[in-house]
């Protein structure tokens, strides 16, 4: 029977949800790294034993941690993030020019074929690659060879936050960083694309033709129809069918289309999902109520998820990598809160259950399906 | 040997007690004790200096004898009863978030 093993991380440590195919009873192991900022961990496609972790602190700065037996054990690898030749200058938020500086990793992404192989999204914004199972990492400094001087942090840093890789293309990798945008490249990291075109909104960049400088928030794709995108943006829900060359807006009937994280269904690849949030102003949902939307068309039409999420007083946020789904023939969704919470659905977001109410604020949810 | 005193999360990363004793080859500074301390303890390296500018972290403060020696060169001799191993180096991280 297969398995389900969920990896949780938080401002405060991480934790190990395990369940079988029923996902009704968890196991839950945790904290591991007690009291360090858990950004993320994911597991190797290609050997799900294979973990990575982003361990951080204030104090101590970055490390990253990986395990060999599906999260028993773990042991420090490499934690040197250097940026490729003269590291230059990005902008800044009073115009000038300011040094990019390494701060910490917000995304590890695991190659789909090769263990060894992992990237690292980090702050200041680019992307790393270890080859060695972590052990040493190197810049693909292609990507910020886009305009890389006009990239600004936002509010949160400026965070190289997603990171997909085209299970029909070994070359193409799609990446997003805060309020710099999304960018593709088809060459295994060489080169790079802005792929930001019909991203606007007038009071967040006005310029339509901006080639970077968008708030995106999260994007994903389906492994099927890897040339389907759809996006979280810091305002509006979009969708790219041409992998980013262009996007059109299909928030729909959406309470607001303000959010952080989007997923895809496993096995339904127009049926996606996102957690509306009030607004940038006000990070929680709408009128207190904690709903997950689902659309089953692609976009546009959007039906609120309720059974078993609070409906009243909730004031929860949940953040752009606190969402999941398994790959089990139900497709089970996933996701975690600031408050802790960690919900379960095992039936497609028809029925919610947490599975945990009091962790540290959840930062990232990554599912796992075992054999 | 130089005599060590970890803050906890170091402790817990390098599976060390509260302090770690350490040989040190030549004078005892602070970048020869951190040397000593990350050769024999390689999960450390970058916790207590970046790892490419090898300056001192800003919440990491090193005391000994009573003194605050995060401002001093880092190629600066330590105190005699640290070099002797009499008192320890402390390494603090610094109270910091309200």
């Amino acid at each position: 029977m297969s398995r389900i093993r969920l990896l949780v991380g938080t401002r405060k440590g991480a934790f190990i949800l395990k369940s079988d195919a029923r996902r009704e009873q968890w196991e839950i192991s945790g904290p591991h790294f007690a009291g360090w900022e858990i950004y993320h961990l994911k597991g190797s496609p290609a050997d799900p034993s294979r973990l990575y972790a982003s361990q951080s602190t204030g104090w101590f700065g970055q490390l990253i941690q990986r395990s060999d037996d599906g999260g028993a054990t773990w042991a420090p690898v490499g934690n040197t993030f250097v940026y490729d030749g003269v590291p230059g200058t990005h902008q800044w938020y009073d115009g000038t020019q300011h040094p990019w500086e390494f701060k910490r990793v917000w995304r590890l992404e695991p190659s789909l074929t090769d263990p060894d192989t992992v990237y690292a999204g980090v702050e200041d914004a680019a992307l790393f690659r270890s080859q060695d199972g972590g052990k040493s990492w190197q810049e693909l400094s292609g990507l910020r060879a886009v305009k890389g001087r006009l990239w600004q942090p936002g509010a949160g840093g400026m965070g190289l936050h997603t990171i997909l890789l085209d299970p029909g293309n070994p070359d193409r990798i799609f990446v997003a960083i805060s309020a710099a945008g999304a960018f593709r490249t088809d060459d295994g990291g060489l080169t790079w694309l802005p792929i930001n075109r019909g991203l606007k909104i007038d009071y967040e960049l006005p310029d339509p033709a901006a080639e970077v400088g968008h708030c995106v928030h999260s994007i994903a794709l389906h492994p099927a129809r890897p040339d389907v995108l759809f996006m979280q943006k810091h305002w509006d829900v979009m969708r790219s069918d041409d992998a980013g060359a262009m996007w059109h807006e299909i928030s729909g009937n959406l309470p607001s289309d303000f959010g952080f994280p989007i997923a895809v269904h496993a096995h339904e690849p127009e049926t996606i999902y996102v957690v509306p949030i009030k607004s940038d102003s006000e990070h929680f949902p709408p009128d207190g109520k904690l709903r997950v939307y689902r659309s089953r068309t692609g976009g546009h039409e959007w039906e609120a998820l309720t059974n078993g999420l609070p409906q009243r007083d909730c004031y929860v946020n949940v953040l752009r990598s606190a969402l999941a789904v398994d790959s089990l023939d139900s497709c089970g969704v996933y996701f975690g809160t600031t408050g802790g919470q960690v919900y379960a659905s095992a039936d497609a977001g028809d029925h919610w259950t947490p599975i945990v109410r009091d962790l540290p604020a959840v930062l990232s949810v990554e599912a796992q399906t075992l054999p | 040997m130089i005599r060590v005193v970890l803050p906890y999360h170091l402790r817990t990363l390098a599976g060390v007690g509260r302090e770690a004793a350490l040989p040190v080859d030549g004078p005892a500074t602070l970048n020869a004790v951190l040397d000593a301390l990350e050769a024999q303890y390689p999960m450390l390296r970058g916790t207590l200096r970046d790892p490419v500018t090898q300056q001192r972290r800003s919440l990491i403060r090193f005391f000994a004898i009573g003194r605050d020696f995060s401002h001093q060169p880092a190629d600066a001799p330590l105190p005699d009863a640290v070099a002797r191993g009499a008192e320890p180096l402390m390494i603090v991280g610094a109270i910091a978030g309200g």
